[in-house]
């Protein structure tokens, strides 16, 4: 137990009551709370499942989309919320987490619907003459086995620890500059302070952002396992 | 060495891996959300959205039927008040025939009845005429002879040769008559 596990635990929280909310009770003609809750989801529904994979195979995959994008989301938030000032996605668990299932599920996906073809596919793409798998084989094999998982970890990770390097670094100069630097350089604090105010607004779009991409990334992972030739 | 190496791996924890409780509260985390997402929030919504679209398409469909209702009433409107302007149209041909008919039946009657009253007139006038001729030529027949008896001293009491000589005389005077005219 840390402080980024107890945030992401809080966040969970605050995430599942918010819904709870919004969706206790559903009417076909929605309250506010209900609309911005059923706008949150079509997000996912809608522009990520439905589109990338259709009705049917999206509505298969919607539940665990949808959880990776509003976990994400929930956890990347925290990053710029006063308080809690870290997000909890910034510690490698959830990312490696949330990662490791977007594998299985896009490898689960594949061998589900093609049992027999997928993984030999996957090394040997169809239609390349047989010394080109020389180079080709090797290549994809680490592209999507290896390379797929870890970037989709990395990229989160780094965004939200980068964020928040970025924000502290902004503020505890300003901290310093206004009550301890000598007074010719006070000046220089409103600079770092107007820094980083706009890293905190950038934070927002880059919390939403890698929430979405995530997401997509998972679910073209998926799109791409269930396509007839890879 | 070796037990060196151990030692400082187990009090220093290699940065490359993940903390256990890091990794089990993530999981955690996780299933607790995709659980709620799963079970809850989604079915949830999807039974809203199946209302949803079940709502539009009953309104869609209750408004098609009104529309149709209604084409239909104005569709019959339309007929009943063509039928009724055509029957109206009738009743007033028929009216003007009746009122032509009946002014020329007018017509036909007070044309009978002045030609009758003509004729009575013209009958009654010339009865009238004849019988004033008929008095008159008696009258002047006997003035005629009562002023020859004078004349001549003698009664002409052959009635006989009397009524020729009056009769001659008033063919004469009728012939006289035509001539003047």
């Amino acid at each position: 137990m840390n402080r980024i596990i107890v945030i992401r635990l809080l966040m969970s929280a605050v995430l599942i009551l918010l819904f709870w909310l919004a969706t206790r009770r559903m009417k076909v003609i929605p309250g506010r709370g209900q609309s911005l809750a059923e706008m949150a989801l079509d997000v996912v529904r809608v522009n990520i499942a439905e589109d990338l994979l259709g009705k049917k195979d999206g509505k298969r995959f919607l539940p665990l989309l949808t959880t990776i994008f509003f976990t994400t989301l929930a956890l990347n938030l925290p990053g710029i919320i006063p308080g809690l000032n870290v997000a909890g996605t910034s510690l490698v668990g959830m990312p490696i987490v949330m990662a490791v299932v977007a594998y299985v599920t896009f490898i689960y996906a594949g061998l589900r619907k093609h049992p027999g073809t997928f993984l030999k596919n996957s090394f040997f793409p169809p239609g390349v003459p047989w010394p080109i798998y020389i180079i080709v084989t090797p290549i994809e094999f680490f592209s999507i086995f290896i390379l797929r998982p870890i970037t989709l970890a990395l990229r989160l990770l780094m965004n939200m620890v980068a964020g928040h390097l970025l924000l502290v670094l902004c503020f505890s100069a300003t901290s310093w500059f206004i009550m301890e630097a000598p007074s010719f350089l006070k000046l220089f604090g409103v600079g770092t302070f107007a820094f980083g105010f706009v890293f905190s607004l950038f934070e927002i779009l880059v919390a939403v952002l890698q929430a979405y991409v995530f997401t997509l990334l998972t679910t073209v992972y998926i799109q791409l396992a269930l396509a007839e030739d890879h | 060495m070796l037990h060196a190496l151990i030692a400082a791996a187990e009090e220093t924890p290699n940065p490359l891996l993940p903390a256990v409780a890091d990794l089990v509260w993530s999981a955690v985390v996780f299933v607790v959300i995709l659980v709620f997402f799963w079970f809850k929030v989604l079915p949830n919504v999807k039974k809203m959205l199946d209302k949803r679209s079940e709502a539009i398409e009953g309104n869609i469909e209750k408004a098609d039927s009104a529309q149709k209702e209604a084409e239909a009433a104005l569709a019959q409107y339309t007929a009943q008040l063509a039928d009724a302007r055509a029957e109206a149209g009738k009743i007033r041909d028929a009216a003007r025939a009746d009122g032509q008919k009946i002014v020329a039946e007018a017509k036909d009657a007070a044309s009978a009845e002045a030609s009758r009253i003509q004729a009575t007139a013209s009958a009654q006038i010339e009865a009238e005429r004849q019988s004033a001729l008929v008095s008159l030529r008696s009258e002047v027949g006997s003035l005629a002879l009562d002023l020859a008896s004078g004349v001549i001293g003698e009664a002409l009491n052959d009635d006989k040769k009397s009524q020729a000589l009056v009769e001659r005389f008033l063919v004469d005077l009728e012939k006289s008559e035509k001539a003047a005219k």
